[in-house]
């Protein structure tokens, strides 16, 4: 066997590397991974002594009560009468559930006009093939523009509840660089086995959800389950790479213009549609081939809108939550 | 159509539109947006209470292109545009008392993000008003829920993380129970469209078929909007979220979160249920009973705290259990009174509060009993401002307190059955008022002569001067000319039925 390339060339191929993580002769961990032994839990007595001092202090000072022996009583009575509550709660939605109109029969109240018409009239009436985009995008559009405020209102919550700011306090909460330091502890970074699947699957997830965006009117899905698997992606792509990269092209000021661009427009739009529908005007918003990708009116760009929305929402509340901040 | 008829729509739009643009400013031009926006609405409302009350009847708006029970629909009224102006002036004045307050509680990065909570909350409170759709409802009740949560815990301090963890949980069990209930109706009707589900209600009373569900699902709509107004045997959740959020919070969730959901609840009874069916499923008797134990429990609660603002606290218990004995009486009276008492209520109580902020303010910011003596010195126009709420709250002519107790005594009166109970828990509830209320009034005005805390000039804080001034405007003026208040009401209920 005669061989081409020298002893040097040979290493830097593909079928070296192969051959030798076959024999088990390279461990794929060391030298890629940072890895470091977790230190055992110690605390020093005065510790302990803290601890406990704080935790007598919140149930005195929180509670206004000493465990004596009626609280206990009282605590084991409302725990059973929670429970007895629930049981008669739930028997009674189950007794209710029984008389309801049996499922699957034709003569149910259910089955009057209103879905008649969706049914009939839906593809000529809002261009959209997909029923259920025509319905919440368009029949129903009032309802849904205020289920995309709530979940903007959640992230305002959110927000308010863990973004830490910039300075540090005095009070004993830590900055952001503390949390940024923190979560370098808490989290393992480099793992060239993730970051290899995250290389490979987040594009396609990333595709795959302005795919489903783009099919809303089309076919199954639509902006909220598009969104979710796109914010899904970029959250994969975060515990892969860090928040420095993905620093690069999403802060907290890209979220704050694309949800304040997204919910514009999604409000602007609709009022436009809500204004003329009321007013018996015309609307200029063309309909459309039902089936083309770019038909079905205002329903493509709201879908976009809310998918944008949904994933930014997404990605901020793991964001968030990991170290209150982007 | 007329013009004027796009003002219910664009009040909703404006508001909800104005809390995404508030999330790209500074705090400070979020302020202005706020207010500006408050004021635009308060106005269109105005305009279109004045506009209704001359036509004499409502009407309704097609939200899009396609008529009701396919697409959405809003519906306004006298009552409903009566409310609307109502809780913005209640709404603006709140944010003006509590506004330096706001400044020196919250983190100066989170400005901008309470004024965003702050105007998606109107815009619920508006949708809840004007809607004519139950899921629209919900939605907006979602909105309501979460936002009155942020309102709650941006001051961040344990209690109202604590706080605003109870209120979730309790707020989000009425929401299920309330989700439920929609559910169960849309299965029997077939219609969310409140027009059109009265109209299958009413077949399937005749039919008698689906009776024992259908009352399953009114049940549960009342028992969830109860639990979310603090009816009293749900009422745990009140104390602590009224009486450690910041002042115009506190303000804001007493006088009107809590009354969107009575609004709702008087807007099902009659337009989804039907005033008669509802009054036959004794669903109505249990509402009695609970507002009456609220009347007494509430204020006995009240009695024994010693903390202020937990006291107004309680006593938004009490006067939630007086509406709802209102609605439990079953009488058009009675329901009228139940609503002068959600104004009169909501002007009173957001006084109340923003009263109080000032007199802990000058007694070293502690809200015990003991250092507010003499705060009605010290704070001279605060003072003055707790005094005519709690007047207004004991119910002393010439205070819109006085006239929702006597139109309760009416309508008891017309109620042979429940007049007897109604009445003594009317009177029990006023002595028990009385004494909690006056004790603080003369607590704040007893001389203290070691003065160890310095007054305040009424110049120096001119906006919540101006805003008690005004609130005290309007207690008055609820009490002094109550008659038109009372007929447009009356114009609006007939209006609903």
């Amino acid at each position: 066997m005669s061989r081409k390339k020298t002893e040097q060339e040979y290493r830097k191929t593909f079928a070296f590397h192969f051959f030798r993580w076959l024999n088990g002769e390279k461990d794929p961990y060391l030298g890629e991974v940072e890895m470091k032994p977790q230190e055992p839990y110690k605390e020093t007595e005065e510790e302990v002594k803290a601890r406990i001092r704080e935790k007598n202090m919140i149930s005195r000072r929180l509670y206004g009560v000493a465990k004596s022996k009626e609280m206990k009583g009282l605590e084991r009575f409302y725990k059973a009468a929670s429970i007895i509550f629930c049981c008669i709660l739930i028997y009674l939605l189950l007794f209710t559930v029984s008389y309801l109109p049996p499922v699957g029969t034709a003569d149910r109240p259910v089955n009057n006009e209103v879905p008649q018409r969706y049914i009939e009239n839906g593809l000529q009436e809002t261009g959209a093939v997909n029923i259920v985009s025509g319905m919440i995008l368009d029949y129903r559009a009032f309802d849904t523009l205020g289920e995309s405020h709530v979940l903007f209102v959640a992230t305002v919550t959110v927000l308010i509840l863990l973004r830490l700011d910039k300075k540090k306090k005095n009070d004993g909460e830590i900055s952001i660089e503390e949390a940024e330091a923190n979560d370098r502890i808490y989290e393992p970074k480099n793992d060239a086995i993730l970051q290899m699947a995250a290389f490979v699957l987040v594009p396609i997830i990333i595709i795959f959800g302005i795919y489903v965006i783009l099919n809303g009117h089309l076919g199954p899905g639509g902006g909220f389950s598009g969104g979710a698997i796109i914010g899904a992606g970029l959250i994969l792509y975060l515990n892969a790479f860090g928040f420095q990269k993905t620093e690069r092209f999403f802060t907290e000021k890209t979220y704050k213009w694309i949800s304040f661009g997204s919910l514009s427009f999604y409000c602007i739009a609709k009022s436009y549609s809500f204004f003329t529908g009321a007013n018996h005007l015309h609307n200029i918003i063309p309909k459309g081939t039902p089936g083309a990708i770019l038909s079905s009116g205002l329903i493509l760009p709201l879908n976009i809108a809310v998918g944008l929305v949904v994933a930014c929402t997404m990605y901020a509340f793991y964001a968030m939550f990991r170290k209150g901040g982007f | 159509m007329d013009f004027i008829c796009n003002f219910p729509f664009f009040s909703i739009l404006i508001s909800l539109f104005s809390g995404t643009i508030c999330s790209v400013l500074p705090g400070k031009a979020a302020k202005w947006v706020n207010t500006f926006v408050i004021v635009l609405i308060g106005a269109m409302s105005a305009a279109l209470l004045w506009y209704l009350l001359g036509t004499g009847e409502s009407f309704v708006y097609m939200m899009g292109h396609f008529p009701a029970p396919w697409g959405n629909e809003i519906r306004a009224g006298v009552l409903e545009a009566a409310t609307a102006l109502f809780f913005c002036i209640v709404m603006l004045l709140s944010m003006w008392g509590g506004r330096k307050k706001l400044m020196e509680e919250v983190e100066p990065s989170k400005h901008n993000l309470y004024y965003i909570l702050v105007n998606l909350l109107l815009s619920s409170l508006l949708a809840l008003i004007y809607t004519n759709d139950l899921f629209t409802a919900y939605v907006f009740v979602e909105i309501n829920t979460i936002a009155a949560c942020g309102l709650i815990m941006i001051r961040q301090i344990g209690r109202t993380l604590e706080a605003a963890v109870r209120y979730m949980i309790m707020s989000l069990v009425g929401s299920g129970m309330l989700l439920i209930g929609i559910c169960m109706m849309y299965d029997l009707t077939g219609h969310l469209l409140m027009s059109n589900i009265q109209e299958s209600v009413t077949a399937i009373i005749e039919e008698g078929t689906y009776v024992i569900p259908l009352v399953m699902a009114i049940a549960l709509m009342v028992i969830g909007l109860a639990i979310k107004s603090a009816l009293f045997p749900f009422h745990a959740w009140l104390p602590d979220a009224y009486g450690y959020s910041t002042i115009s919070s506190a303000a804001i969730l007493s006088s009107l979160v809590s009354k969107g959901y009575i609004f709702l609840l008087i807007k099902i009874i009659y337009r989804v249920v039907g005033f008669r069916i509802f009054h036959d499923t004794h669903i109505i008797n249990v509402l009695f009973v609970f507002g009456l134990m609220a009347m007494i429990f509430g204020s006995l609660s009240a009695i024994k705290e010693n903390d202020i603002r937990r006291m107004i606290a309680f006593s938004s218990v009490a006067q939630i259990g007086y509406i709802y004995v209102g609605i439990g009486l079953g009488t058009q009276v009675g329901m009228l009174a139940s609503v002068y008492h959600i104004f009169a209520h909501a002007a009173g109580k957001a006084l109340l509060f923003i009263a109080a902020i000032g007199l802990t303010d000058v007694s070293g910011f502690s809200r015990k009993f003991i250092d507010l003596t003499g705060a009605g010195y010290r704070n001279k126009i605060a003072g003055i401002g707790f005094t005519v709420g709690s007047l207004s709250m004991v119910g002393v002519p010439v205070f819109a307190g006085f006239v929702s107790k006597l139109l309760f005594a009416q309508a008891a009166v017309n109620n042979v059955g429940k007049m007897l109970p109604t009445l003594i828990a009317l009177g029990i509830s006023t002595i028990l008022n009385a004494i909690y209320f006056m004790k603080t009034v003369i607590r704040i005005y007893t001389p203290r002569p070691d003065a160890p805390y310095e007054s305040v000039a009424i110049g120096k804080e001119k906006l919540y001067a101006v805003s008690i001034v005004l609130f005290i405007a309007l207690n008055i003026m609820l009490g002094m000319s109550s008659q038109p208040v009372v007929d447009a009401i009356h114009a609006g209920l007939e209006m609903f039925g």
